[in-house]
């Protein structure tokens, strides 16, 4: 990331459109082709995107970052209730709110760094898990989750001369309903929108000081700067982004519940950071894309469906087979990204992003010099 | 001394860590354009005295004025925009980053202040900023290794690279705490080189350092400390003449 130039950032972010916007063809073959887990790959590689501004750049670790999250749904899911099924101004709210939360959570916990920083983002996350079952149940509707009702008012939409229905309002973009493919290619065209400005602000001075304080704080205080603002606006972005994916997920399904929240909620984004390669532009979204996939797919795969790939094998081979495998997926597929994650923690600390660096450079060192100098290139603007 | 054209003066300044009074009624003028040295054996307490000025350390009594202005209290920021800069004992850098971002950052606080928020600007339009660090780099001749990750230059390497981190913020006085320390002959004899341009330039500078070698060949003035106090201050003539610091200092050795 030392060095980048304005064509080869664009040739990044023309790449990454056309293969974001293509999802629904070449998903089809690992069978993660369709809307609902594809709009959960976008909204949780802009969650990912926005926690690497923090994680990545600024070097805090956040432990609470579902907090942000659930505090967007919410509010998203008020504005449908109150004001309109428009997503735009849900999104614009939710987001605005979550920032809010995020300057407060952030105005206390940046005043600690490294594991005292983390354990108090989570008590804050765990403070707002709890309270959304218990006092804040009238904003939250508790365990039952808050849903959207016939009786809502929606003054914009009723102003606007929204016939009541029998069927319960969807969300909408002008008109446009925002389910089933229409709602992940509004979920993709956020994304490729978030990671283009987190891209600006990974070349900007500004991502440069939020290096150089991940780097050696308190040398950043001796050189002049005063931190705290750098590393609270860091966390806002950051904050803000979580806000944006929660926004989303309510645009895609308008319920609101406190479950994702929860702290493993919170753990599963740092999980998607380091996989995919902390730091990087590309990595965590890499991340994101592969643990929902395992959540959604591999947690579906059955015995049956074993049976059906193995039925090749003679019978005495097969049911041992299946049953070792049959471990790793379905219920078990928390085992198989365990693995995983350990494998690329010991052998790839940097990531996937680094498997892919590592890979890269093997090719470049059998091409000619000129290769190798765009490789290394290319390797800097992942 | 007079105090006609002291850029820093420190007053009164006592400060105890436990039962340990470290600096005991300190009383020092830095002349503008000169090169002040403060010696003293070890746990005299020469970076506590430093650690003062940039504001690491609050004093217990006593204040440190820079051109009239109270830096006690300051938060270190604060100071270091007010044209204090300090280099640090063991080198203290951006080792993540490579050396021209390294300088560049530096450069950006001299010229945003201690906070902007500009995520959108491209580093690579900042032509006028990076033609500074080109120039400062080459100055310190680390134009070779500017885009070598600080972590992996050499330690004299480090040292000039925050001596380049330094002279792009322009600073009103430069505090150097030990700045040839573990450095080869040859490295410390570039050192002095640079910090003798610096002077030409007219930099203040406050070099503490045990090197008499080094102390000799740039000071104007000489402090001695030795258990919190002044023990003598003067020319590098007096100094090495004065029988209380041969006793202190050198245990009766001669100069």
């Amino acid at each position: 990331m030392t060095e980048h130039s304005p064509r080869r950032d664009l040739i990044l972010l023309v790449v990454f459109s056309l293969v974001v916007l293509t999802a629904p063809v070449w998903l089809q073959p690992f069978g993660a082709a369709y809307p609902d887990l594809m709009q959960k790959f976008a909204i949780f590689g802009i969650l990912a995107v926005g926690y690497n501004l923090l994680f990545g750049l600024t070097g805090y670790l956040s432990f609470g970052h579902a907090a942000f999250l659930g505090v967007g749904s919410y509010a998203a899911v008020w504005s449908f209730k109150l004001f309109s099924m428009n997503v735009i101004p849900a999104m614009v709210f939710g987001t605005l709110v979550a920032g809010v939360f995020a300057v407060v959570i952030g105005h206390v916990c940046l005043r600690r760094s490294g594991i005292y920083f983390a354990i108090l983002t989570l008590a804050f996350a765990q403070m707002l898990y709890n309270l959304a079952y218990s006092v804040l149940t009238p904003i939250t509707n508790g365990e039952t989750s808050l849903q959207l009702a016939q009786d809502d008012p929606r003054i914009a939409d009723t102003l606007f001369g929204w016939e009541p229905s029998p069927q319960l309002p969807s969300p909408e973009l002008f008109g446009l309903e925002l389910t089933g493919i229409s709602g992940f290619y509004f979920c993709a065209i956020v994304l490729i929108l978030c990671f283009l400005f987190a891209m600006r602000i990974q070349r900007s001075g500004f991502g440069l000081k939020l290096r150089a304080i991940k780097s050696n704080q308190d040398r950043m205080g001796y050189t002049g700067f005063a931190t705290r603002p750098y590393t609270l606006t860091a966390f806002v972005i950051s904050g803000m982004y979580a806000g944006l994916a929660g926004c989303l997920l309510a645009v895609t399904d308008p319920l609101a519940g406190a479950e994702r929240m929860q702290w493993t909620a919170s753990g599963e984004i740092v999980l998607m950071t380091i996989l995919g390669g902390v730091g990087t532009l590309l990595g965590p979204i890499l991340g994101a894309v592969i643990i929902k996939y395992f959540e959604n797919i591999f947690s579906a795969i059955g015995d049956a469906t074993l049976h059906g790939v193995f039925a090749f094998l003679p019978d005495w081979l097969e049911a041992p087979v299946v049953g070792v495998i049959g471990l790793f997926v379905g219920e078990g597929w928390h085992l198989t990204l365990g693995v995983l994650f350990m494998l690329i923690v010991i052998f790839l600390p940097g990531g996937l992003m680094e498997g892919v660096r590592r890979v890269g450079r093997l090719f470049s060192r059998k091409a000619s010099p000129r290769r190798a100098r765009n490789e290394r290139e290319a390797r800097e603007v992942g | 001394m007079t105090a006609m054209n002291a850029v820093l003066s420190v007053t009164d300044v006592n400060k105890t860590f436990g039962g340990l009074r470290a600096l005991n009624n300190i009383n020092l003028q830095i002349e503008e354009g000169k090169t002040h040295a403060i010696i003293g054996p070890n746990g005299a307490g020469k970076s506590t005295l430093l650690n003062v000025c940039v504001g690491r350390l609050k004093p217990d009594t006593g204040s440190v004025n820079l051109d009239g202005t109270v830096l006690t209290g300051k938060k270190p920021h604060e100071i270091n925009q007010l044209g204090v800069v300090r280099v640090f004992q063991t080198p203290e850098i951006f080792a993540d980053l490579t050396l021209d971002q390294n300088v560049m950052v530096a450069g950006m606080a001299k010229r945003e202040g201690s906070f902007r928020f500009n995520p959108i600007r491209d580093l690579l339009s900042e032509r006028e900023l990076r033609q500074r660090v080109a120039a400062v780099l080459e100055e310190l001749d680390l134009i070779g290794l500017k885009d070598t990750t600080a972590a992996s230059a050499s330690r004299g390497d480090k040292r000039r690279l925050e001596l380049a981190m330094c002279l792009i913020q322009q600073p009103k006085l430069l505090l150097l705490d030990e700045p040839t320390a573990g450095m080869s002959r040859h490295d410390t004899n570039r050192t002095i080189d640079v910090l003798r341009q610096f002077k030409q330039r007219g930099l203040t500078k406050v070099i503490i350092e045990h090197d008499m070698h080094v102390v000799f060949s740039l000071a104007d003035r000489i402090t001695v400390l030795a258990q919190g106090a002044i023990i003598c201050e003067g020319t590098p003539d007096e100094v090495r003449g004065d029988p209380r610091v041969q006793e202190a200092y050198l245990g009766g050795a001669h100069l």
